[in-house]
């Protein structure tokens, strides 16, 4: 008994699975594009599912070619050479807003460690890079790079020393390093990567993020894939009527339809492996907002792919018999309960409502104990995202009901939204869903970024580019240099160091910085200037700070401190006429204090103790002007460090977040453009004969092309107020949570539902040339 | 090539068209009177709807002339020749060709709504004239809800609607039964009548063309007016 | 009435295709009646009395001569050549449509053959043709519009079998390559 149950079923399913590969060539159509669109998905998925491995591949090997933190002890400058040692130094450098990591590297002995992923040192003079920076390198826009990195490329920095396959890097042969050795820019090390592994804390706030970002980019994967799986609906109705008129019982054909589905969506798994193949050969060549990956990266972690394999076509079964509900097959046609009864709202408002209450009693945790349960607030999140798919057929069906006729596109395309506003729903709900959950998540991050972006207080009005000068290096010189350079509209250079009471073990100090006239009226106010002059600016809240700075006591430059190596002890006498001026608000060097000495005032021999610093503001009018400064600054030493300044700083965890976001929101929403495109042309191709005859008495191609967006536009601005609501309402509740104050970027609101809109117009716009293709009188023929 | 007689509204001489490799036109003519009924017979294939489609203007012939009203159709533009079928020509399809989600006065009236006709007036002037096709009780039904001879009606009454001075029947009847074949007929050809519209009309069912004042024959491209050669 | 047009367009279809069959060259009287069985007689072979009264009248209107003659004398013997006139007479016979009547398929079938034999075109003829029998069934259908229920039933009878011949005209127009293959073999 039950296996001849277990046997209908199979030949049942089994003849669905032979329905949805045969019926010729509208059939075969219909398999592809399911397979297509759920592949599309899948291959998301899949994607999805090695992110983890993706992100633990780049973390060790980032770690394993890490060289701080290891050999830049303290000491680091009195350490010995041995047989086992290298000689590294920090060149890293930035060229058109792209980050290039720099080494020169210079082994002590046999024995030196080499950098992952490099098999020889380079010798002096060459250098060994990564593929991208190779490239770089030899394209046309790498023109100035080239004369930055003035070595012979003799060899390929290989995967195991990259993080991703756009890692811009490169190891060059480095000489007499020894000498420079300081312990930070250049120091000694015995190996590379790190032992320790800093266990990060992740912040409470952080994972909440991470958890919803995964929730919101993977819920219109879903839409989508329960969306490809209905391609073709009306024209398998007529089929499955047909197996009716031949004899199958209802159950039959709801199974037989099963099978299709199932057929389709196990072909979109096969698809959606090729285009997840493919995507990774391809992800290895692309960089998008700065991540690159490589392909062997790229592995979905088994559990993750089996549950894809799983679900996925147990979900188009099931979808599939779910669709079927409200439709009675007869053998002389389908009957759609020709007057759908009235969509019920109550039911549509649970999802939701659920959601929020499993939301609310986490309000205000973020800034307490921190703990959120992951569990409760996806499962808070999906069900109000959900409730956007439950609601928008209401909202649709309402809405359009209501809708007066105006002129003829109109028309046409609101009286087939009242026919079928469900489909209509259908095709918009996953758009709705990526724009509420893009919503929410944008106000999240706008609350939260408060905590990880810190204001530098850098005016980059002034100087957009700092220099930070090896310690022996001549400011004089160099600065001299620099402002000669091309690109460099003002240069400020200036030194620091400090000064003591006394020649011996001193117990004050006094703050000095040595710079011209127009480069110290950048931290103070200085009314009249000449070389040689010195002035006394006291720290704004300590004016006491400057009590040292009185005309004729002698301060000494570099003292000496008992049990240690003795300074050079410079006396200099403070010179009369010393005038007290006022530290500007805007410093260009945040903090300075004390002496401000022209260099003219200064005594002999102090230069070896200065931190020296030069900003340059470069000339807007120059091309690539911060890259022409760098070269020139490269040109006098590579060791000179260059940084441009921004005017925030991100906490570089929140940046991998909203980079990630950005990333997934953008293939989540050119995945459902290409459903949308597919549903579309499907509709089109099924009405190609009325579209030849009313191109045939005369309407104009402009009404049709006008009915095709407005039948668009429609459902889909209906979806987008949905999702804005919803997506505001998420994004409110998820920052109570975090018990950020509550505040609604509108910009970013409305760029977000700007996208989803422009998805529209993107598809209506795609789907006009076969449009226009399918009014072409050709249509009319017959047969 | 004999010259086309005194007083024609269509005329067209020397149609060729192509289909890729296949040559559905090849020098054929065609010729019509104001209130004149011709009927465009032939076997399948050999171009009869191609010749109906190249006359109504909506598919450009390769070469040849047509001539609607002194004016030749070669020189308008695709969007004058979307006018033209607007305001002066009605169209009657086999099938497919109400829109489904309208309702049969707002598919009647359409045509009407095309030309910039306030929906008003355009049902009114539709109602009337599905009542001449007796139909008039259809006019709050869909497409779908009406029988294959009631929307044949329909189409009819939506061709008639502009009053246009050339209806094109491409089998209006292929898909109904006798009765309903001819009752169409006769309805269609006395509205034209009436109303002095020239009709040209595509079919291969002998009783359906008995319907008309004359017939041309078209055979592998080539047209043959019956009636001239005798 | 009927009867008596029927014997008549028998007899005249007789002679238009023997003299069809001398297009192609001259014959004897036995040759002649023996291709006229073999293409149009099927069931109905001629007497040699039929092809010699119907040549005498052909000779005696001028449309055939007398090619030549064979020793032994009798009607058999002799051998006919179509003439001029004769060749007109046969164009016009097969480009004139016959009355739109039931049961012609006879005669028309072997118009069409004729035509195929003497290389004239045959679609021409059921073009003519149509066009005559639609003629008549405009006839009837416009009275059918005015007239009253019988009118109408009446009138639908002999637009059916019009249509009958019309539909049989069309499926030989679609058959005519096959037809010549088999006719001119």
């Amino acid at each position: 008994m039950r296996s001849a149950v277990v046997g209908q079923w199979y030949r049942d399913l089994a003849m669905g699975v032979r329905f949805a590969f045969t019926g010729g060539r509208e059939g075969w159509v219909r398999a592809v594009l399911t397979a297509f669109g759920v592949g599309l998905g899948v291959a998301l998925l899949l994607l999805t599912a090695a992110v983890p491995n993706v992100l633990s591949a780049r973390d060790a090997r980032e770690e394993a070619r890490q060289d701080r933190g290891i050999g830049y002890l303290e000491n680091n400058a009195e350490s010995k050479p041995t047989d086992s040692t290298l000689l590294i130094a920090d060149t890293d450098t930035e060229y058109r807003y792209q980050e290039i990591r720099g080494r020169l590297l210079e082994p002590e002995g046999a024995d030196a460690p080499l950098p992952p992923g490099v098999a020889k040192f380079p010798a002096p003079g060459e250098m060994v890079v990564s593929p991208a920076l190779s490239e770089l390198l030899a394209s046309d826009a790498g023109k100035l790079l080239r004369e930055r990195l003035p070595y012979k490329t003799v060899g390929t920095v290989g995967q195991a020393g990259l993080i991703g396959s756009g890692d811009l890097t490169y190891y060059a042969g480095g000489e007499r390093l020894a000498e420079r050795l300081d312990g930070s820019v250049v120091a000694r090390i015995d190996r590379f990567g790190s032992t320790d592994q800093p266990e990060q804390e992740v912040d409470p706030i952080l994972l909440l993020l991470t958890v919803v970002v995964f929730v919101v980019l993977l819920m219109p994967v879903g839409v989508f894939i329960a969306t490809a799986v209905r391609f073709g609906g009306e024209r398998r109705d007529r089929r499955l009527a047909a197996l009716r008129l031949v004899g199958s019982d209802s159950r039959m054909t709801r199974r037989i339809a099963a099978g299709e589905a199932l057929a389709g969506s196990v072909l979109g798994l096969l698809f959606g492996t090729g285009f997840f193949l493919v995507g990774r050969e391809v992800a290895g060549s692309v960089e998008v907002f700065g991540v690159s990956v490589f392909p062997s990266d790229l592995n979905p972690s088994p559990g993750l792919a089996l549950l894809v394999a799983l679900a996925v076509p147990a979900a188009a079964v099931l979808v599939t018999l779910f669709a079927l509900r409200g439709v009675v097959i007869e053998p002389l046609g389908v009957v759609r309960t020709a007057k759908p009864a009235r969509r019920r709202l109550w039911w549509r408002l649970l999802p939701p409502l659920g959601g929020l209450a499993l939301l609310y009693p986490m309000l205000g945790q973020g800034s307490e104990n921190g703990e959120f349960n992951e569990y409760q607030v996806t499962g808070g999140v999906v069900l109000l995202l959900f409730g956007i798919t439950a609601l928008l057929p209401w909202v649709v069906e309402a809405f359009v009901a209501r809708l007066g006729s105006g002129a003829v596109s109109w028309q046409l395309a609101v009286r087939r939204l009242q026919l079928s506003s469900g489909s209509a729903a259908r095709m918009v709900n996953g758009i709705a869903v990526a724009v509420a959950g893009a919503i929410a998540l944008q106000m999240l991050f706008a609350g939260v970024e408060g905590r990880f972006t810190a204001s530098t207080g850098k005016d980059t009005t002034r100087a957009n580019l700092e220099l930070a000068l090896p310690k022996d290096g001549s400011l004089v010189a160099i600065g001299e240099k620099l402002r000669g350079a091309k690109g460099a509209a003002a240069t400020a250079a200036l030194s620091t160091t400090e000064v003591a009471a006394a020649a011996k073990d001193p117990e004050q100090w006094l703050g000095v910085t040595v710079g011209d006239c127009a480069a110290l009226r950048e931290l103070a106010r200085i009314p009249s200037c000449r070389d040689g002059d010195v002035f006394v600016a006291p720290h704004p809240a300590d004016p006491a700070s400057t009590n040292l700075a009185t005309a004729g006591r002698t301060v000494y430059f570099d003292p000496s401190f008992s049990g240690d190596e003795p300074g050079s002890e410079v006396a200099w006498k403070l010179p009369s006429g010393m005038k007290k001026v006022t530290v500007r608000a805007d410093s260009l060097r945040i903090g300075a204090s004390g002496l401000m000495v022209t260099p003219a005032a200064l005594p002999a021999k102090t230069e070896a103790d200065f931190t020296s610093t030069v900003y340059v503001r470069t000339d807007p009018a120059v091309p690539d002007a911060l890259d022409e400064v760098r070269n020139a600054a490269v040109a006098i030493d590579p060791l000179i460090r260059t940084w441009e300044w921004e005017s925030t700083t991100q906490a570089d965890q929140f940046t991998d977040i909203r980079t990630g976001l950005l990333v997934g929101a953008t293939a989540v929403l050119v995945l459902i453009g290409a459903s949308l495109l597919v549903v579309q042309l499907e509709q089109l191709r099924e009405r190609r004969k009325l579209l030849s005859a009313l191109v045939a008495f005369g309407t104009r191609r402009r009404t049709l092309g006008l009915s095709v967006l407005w039948q668009t536009a429609i459902p889909i601005t209906l979806g987008l107020v949905l999702a804005l609501t919803v997506g505001l309402t998420l994004g409110a509740v998820l920052l109570k949570m975090t018990d950020v104050r509550v505040g609604v970027d509108w910009a970013s609101v409305l760029s977000m539902a700007g996208i989803g809109a422009g998805v529209v117009v993107l598809v209506t716009a795609l789907s006009m040339p076969p449009l226009l293709r399918m009014m072409r009188p050709e249509g009319l023929r017959t047969e | 090539m004999t010259p086309p007689p005194a007083g024609s509204l269509l005329v067209a001489t020397d149609l060729r068209k192509a289909y890729g490799p296949t040559t559905a036109l090849d020098g054929a003519g065609f010729s019509i009177h104001p209130g004149e009924v011709v009927a465009v017979m032939g076997p399948s294939g050999s171009g009869k709807s191609t010749l109906l489609h190249c006359l109504a203007g909506i598919v450009p012939p390769d070469s040849g002339s047509i001539t609607y009203n002194g004016r030749e159709m070669a020189t308008m533009n695709d969007a004058q020749r979307s006018a033209l079928r607007r305001s002066d020509f009605g169209f009657v399809f086999q099938f497919g060709q109400l829109v489904p989600e309208l309702t049969c006065v707002e598919n009647v009236a359409l045509p009407l709504r095309l030309n910039g006709v306030s929906r008003k007036e355009a049902e009114r002037t539709a109602l009337s004239w599905m009542a001449r096709l007796e139909v008039d009780d259809l006019a709050r039904k869909r497409p779908g809800e009406v029988s294959g001879g009631q929307g044949q009606r329909v189409a009819v009454a939506r061709a008639l609607v502009t009053g246009p001075r050339v209806l094109f029947a491409d089998e209006p009847t292929g898909a109904l039964d006798s009765l309903n074949g001819e009752r169409v007929m006769e309805l269609l050809t006395e509205a034209a009548r009436s109303t002095n519209a020239a009709v040209v009309l595509v079919t291969h069912e002998a009783r359906v063309a008995a319907y008309s004042d004359r017939e041309i024959v078209v055979r592998d491209g080539k047209s043959r007016d019956m009636e001239r050669v005798i | 009435m009927v009867c008596i047009r029927g014997v008549y367009s028998h007899a005249m279809s007789i002679g238009h295709t023997l003299l069809g069959l001398l297009e192609s060259g001259p014959r004897h009287g036995y040759d002649l009646k023996r291709a006229f069985d073999e293409k149009f007689g099927h069931d109905r072979p001629l007497h040699y009395g039929q092809v010699y009264s119907t040549m005498s009248r052909l000779l005696k209107n001028g449309l055939v001569e007398v090619d030549g003659i064979e020793p032994g004398g009798g009607p058999e013997r002799k051998r006919y050549a179509i003439t001029e006139a004769g060749i007109t007479d046969v164009q016009r016979w097969l480009a004139t449509p016959e009355k739109p009547e039931p049961y012609l398929q006879s005669t028309l079938y072997t118009k069409v053959v004729l035509a195929l034999l003497t290389h004239r075109d045959a679609a021409d003829i059921l073009d003519t043709q149509r066009s005559e029998h639609l003629r008549m069934m405009r006839i009837l259908t416009d009275r059918k519009r005015k007239g009253d229920l019988a009118d109408q039933l009446i009138c639908d009878h002999a637009l059916f079998h019009l249509e009958a011949d019309l539909r049989w005209l069309e499926l030989t127009a679609a058959r005519l390559g096959k037809l010549a293959e088999v006719v001119t073999r």
